[in-house]
């Protein structure tokens, strides 16, 4: 077959990397050839663009086991138990198929998680959406919403936690961004490395089918008008077998048969074959006969490229493959026997008597082409003069405002749709600064948040990266835990537009010198470019997965006021800063100005000594001051509570509008009783810390003197109405 | 106390029943639904999840399971027999609990605590709830409307066959404590004989404080002091 421009274009290859492919295996590709390296050339597989910048990220600390590279990476939490953890994005095929494309990111992130041995413990999500207005926004949120449920509760991993936000430039690109999170032990953990020569290649799992034909690579692609053309790409998930897939698999691994392991996630078997055995830096044969197909008449291009879901491919131990069958067979799975390892360091397919493909792994693997694209540096926004008088607006007014702004408002009706105490570990739920789930049998525990801010990053990348990181490190500080790794997924726009690019590596340097500082490495992730529609770009959105240790969980603490009579007190030094803010975003329509800057000494300083408040147990509760500022955070703490609080007028030279509601970093919200108030003040005071007392507990109401007064009650509408009104049928 | 708790293809609810049976040393095997034989067993119980995915009717498929005849025969000697959610889905597909589970009333899946008034004290399941009738569980589903005609429902109420009905913290029943459209606020009902039980809530997810609750303990107490 004569591989023509378009063909190659369709492919989503370049014709300089054509090229490339032709020196490399010196003729010319057949069309089945030709699919496999689109399949493995482009952005969504092989990082081309974001390899170069992603070297700068911490990967190691000493709790890491395994840091990126994996099908997941690994932390060690003591006592020979292992955190298994990543988060990837979904974002082009949840815009197609809302549904089915968020149903789908969970049951890839979670086949990734058991993949490693793991048994997934809980999963999170961070979601973007464009704005409430917009035509397609409640459709989107419903389905996705629905398919993140669907399969989650279907195979019964608790979804405990994560972000929801709306802004206009996610209109035509949504993000969904999933995480799981699980549970192993250290001295049994799977790799996808392949080793030895003629061992046995085994798929499990569903039959292929046509679905997500070429998925990557449409994911490697802006949309354009006709992004709904797509829909064919898009998997169609099935948490039922997935749900068999992980028990059969976790049974076959309590013994030796294994030696390695892949799941068919995006590229499918082309990939997972790939990674494998180039990983191990040897040969696969697959007969392609052999490959369980749910349509007749499937040819050898549909089989490599079909993303159809809950599939695995197993190397194992030679005598073993009855042991393997059996277990497959008890659920239900197919089973299937589809090649060997080789030593020819080629992967070699054959179809029906006769060799349809013979490829070098390497031109699959270590020589895809990596770019060093240009980037445009960003420049810090200026501080403009701020004209309008602030002082006209009521301060109760702007609460009220933010507080049932969607962005800020309750979650409830997202994650009252997601089962999330099932496994009966679910010790904090969703709601509060991060989930934590108990190590089941033990009373240790592991606290998860995923936070982003694409605002922040917009306005200058650098801050928002180290912003992001900062809030996840926070929010882990906030009940308790000692934070020990991140993963990120990194959403941006086309990477061949030098400003995306430039967004790009400054997130990326503000993720790594936040990381690297505050020794929480990233062990895992994924880049989601091209998020792009009629040349419009998404704001640049980084999404970091946080997760840290509670090792006694008596010294987990939460956010909800527990009672009257005490102090609350801000940890950290407020300087009004209202650029980026909720205030000047929500309630004034202000954009400009640049973001928060963190300095992180403080931000550890101060982490820090909350931890040690913690563990002396004189705290009551913990926030951290994030979106909104002070008296949003302080409403969240009374309403979580059920208790009131009596805010008294700050001195100091700030007006009360940028005092209450500027979003300066690296603060908390601490309830402390009037007993512990010395030893409290003097721990701060040792450690430098700066620390306001503003105001004290009390019932029913948060009143600020001579100023305002409202029940909670009335702010409790405030903050849980709009999902349940925006939805409303 | 012996106990068996059946395991179908997508159970998913059947380690946490395991966890609290036994934390109230009630002795529990693991039966799969192929099996031919139900061991010895004092109670069985069929555990919440998505059995077959619930593709088809929920609990449809898994009530044509193998182990079934053998669980209704269990029954008919008088052995106790509790359905959780998927479990009660599953009851009420085999016909030994009368009416069936519609979608929510809203269309979506439900996860939250509930306040729930323990309408019958006298059996085995629930004579420990004297001490406590009205209770918080957490519910999880997205079928959990149980429907029953006007005849089944007065047949329940004047034999006093339902256990459980949705209300509020001071026992109030009524359609702003019904989260998910049942007939009479109905969580859970009793066989005739009382010696099965169909529930929609999860008592073994409340079985201690750092779970937000324990009053799901008080239903393993009672089965563990059987009457």
């Amino acid at each position: 077959m004569n591989i023509s421009n378009n063909l190659i274009e369709s492919h989503g290859l370049k014709k300089d990397e054509y090229k490339k492919i032709v020196n490399l295996i010196g003729r010319k590709p057949n069309l089945l050839e030709l699919g496999i390296f689109s399949a493995m050339w482009n952005e969504h597989c092989s990082y081309k663009s974001s390899k170069k910048f992603l070297k700068k990220l911490a990967v190691k600390n000493k709790n890491v086991i395994q840091g990126p590279g994996e099908n997941a990476g690994v932390i060690d939490i003591g006592d020979d138990d292992a955190i298994v953890f990543k988060i990837e994005s979904h974002n082009h095929p949840s815009f197609i198929e809302p549904y089915q494309g968020a149903a789908t990111g969970v049951g890839g992130i979670l086949r990734d998680i058991f993949t490693m041995g793991a048994r997934p413990i809980a999963t999170l999500n961070s979601l973007h959406f464009g704005s409430p207005e917009h035509p397609k926004t409640k459709n989107l949120l419903n389905g996705v919403v629905s398919g993140i449920g669907g399969y989650g509760n279907c195979i019964g991993i608790p979804n405990v936690g994560g972000e929801i936000k709306f802004n206009s430039s996610f209109n035509e690109n949504i993000l969904v961004n999933a995480m799981a999170v699980g549970l192993i032990n250290k001295n049994k953990i799977f790799y996808s490395k392949a080793k030895g020569i003629n061992k046995s290649v085994i798929y499990v799992g569903s039959k292929t089918g046509r679905d997500g034909i070429h998925g990557a690579s449409m994911a490697s692609a802006e949309f354009g008008e006709n992004a709904e053309e797509k829909k064919p790409t898009v998997q169609v998930g099935d948490p039922f077998t997935e749900k068999l897939l992980l028990e059969a698999c976790l049974e076959l691994m309590k013994d030796d048969s294994i030696i390695s392991i892949q799941d068919m996630g995006a590229a499918g078997l082309t990939s997972s074959s790939v990674e494998m055995a180039s990983k191990g830096k040897i040969g696969i044969e697959i007969d392609l006969d052999k490959v369980p197909c749910r349509e007749k008449k499937m040819t050898p291009y549909e089989m490599m490229l079909s993303e159809s879901q809950e599939r695995m491919l197993l190397i194992i131990n030679n005598g073993k493959e009855k042991t393997a069958e059996k277990i497959f067979r008890k659920w239900n799975l197919d089973f299937s026997i589809i090649g060997k390892t080789t030593n020819t360091n080629n992967l070699v397919l054959n179809f029906k008597g006769s060799q349809v493909a013979n490829l070098p792994l390497s031109s699959l693997s270590t020589d895809v082409p990596l770019y060093d694209r240009k980037w445009k540096k960003n420049t810090l926004p200026k501080k403009q003069k701020f004209l309008e008088n602030l002082e006209k607006i009521k301060i109760l007014d702007c609460l009220k405002k933010i507080l049932s702004s969607p962005n800020n408002s309750e979650k409830k009706w997202v994650w009252q749709q997601y089962d999330h105490t099932v496994m009966g570990d679910t010790v904090q739920k969703p709601g509060g600064d991060s989930a934590v789930v108990r190590i089941h049998g033990k009373n240790k525990g592991v606290a998860l948040t995923v936070d982003s801010s694409s605002h922040y990053c917009k306005a200058f990348p650098l801050y928002g990266g180290k912003q992001v990181v900062c809030e996840a490190w926070r929010n882990l500080i906030s009940v308790g835990a000692k934070p020990i790794a991140i993963t990120n997924c990194l959403n941006f726009g086309n990477p061949e537009k030098e400003t995306v690019m430039g967004q790009f590596v400054e997130c990326v340097d503000g993720i790594s010198q936040a990381c690297t500082y505050l020794d929480f490495p990233v062990v895992s992730g994924n880049v989601s470019f091209y998020n792009e529609t009629n040349n419009k770009s998404i704001e640049p959105t980084p999404t970091i997965g946080g997760v840290g240790l509670i090792n006694d969980l008596k010294n987990m603490i939460s956010q909800n006021i527990k009672g009257t009579e005490n102090y609350i007190l801000v940890i950290g030094k407020t300087a009004g800063h209202l650029y980026q803010s909720e205030l000047y975003r929500e309630v004034i329509g202000f954009k400009n100005g640049p973001p928060p800057e963190i300095n992180l000494f403080n931000e550890k300083n101060n982490g820090m000594v909350i931890q040690k408040l913690i563990s002396k147990k004189i705290v009551k509760s913990v926030h951290d001051i994030s979106s909104g500022g002070i008296l949003v955070a302080l409403t969240e703490m009374c309403l979580a509570g059920n208790i009131g609080v009596k805010i008294k007028t700050p001195n100091n030279n700030m007006t009360l509008h940028e005092y209450m509601f500027a979003e300066d970093q690296s603060r908390y919200l601490i309830e402390i009783n009037e007993e512990n108030h010395e030893n409290v003040s003097k721990i701060l005071k040792e450690n430098s810390v700066h620390f306001d007392i503003i105001g004290k507990t009390q019932k029913e109401k948060i009143e600020l003197s001579n100023n305002f007064s409202i029940s909670l009650n009335d702010l409790k509408m405030l903050f849980s109405s709009w999902f349940y009104n925006y939805n409303k049928v | 106390m012996k106990s068996s708790v059946i395991v179908f293809p997508g159970s998913n609810c059947d380690r946490d029943i395991a966890v609290a049976l036994e934390k109230f040393k009630i002795k529990n095997q693991m039966v799969w639904h192929n099996d031919a034989n139900l061991p010895k067993s004092d109670l069985v119980v069929l555990p919440g999840g998505f059995s077959y995915g619930d593709y088809l009717r929920t609990g449809c498929i898994a009530s044509k399971s193998r182990i079934i005849d053998e669980i209704i025969n269990h029954t008919k000697k008088g052995g106790l027999l509790l359905g959780i959610c998927n479990g009660f889905q599953i009851l009420t597909e085999t016909g030994l609990l009368p009416g069936i589970l519609l979608r929510n009333k809203e269309l979506k899946f439900i996860s939250k605590n509930v306040f729930l008034k323990v309408t019958n004290l006298d059996n085995n399941f629930c004579h420990n709830y004297k001490k406590k009738n009205i209770i918080k569980l957490h519910i999880a589903h997205n079928e959990g409307n149980y429907f029953a005609n006007n005849d089944l429902l007065k047949k329940l109420e004047d034999q006093n066959l339902i256990a459980f009905k949705y209300s509020d913290r001071n026992g109030n029943i009524n359609d702003n404590t019904n989260p998910n459209g049942s007939s009479n606020n109905i969580a859970g009902i009793l066989n005739s004989e009382k010696n099965i039980l169909g529930m929609m809530p999860h008592p073994e997810r409340m079985i201690e404080p750092l779970l937000s609750g324990e009053d799901g303990s008080l239903m393993f107490e009672s089965l563990f002091n059987k009457k």
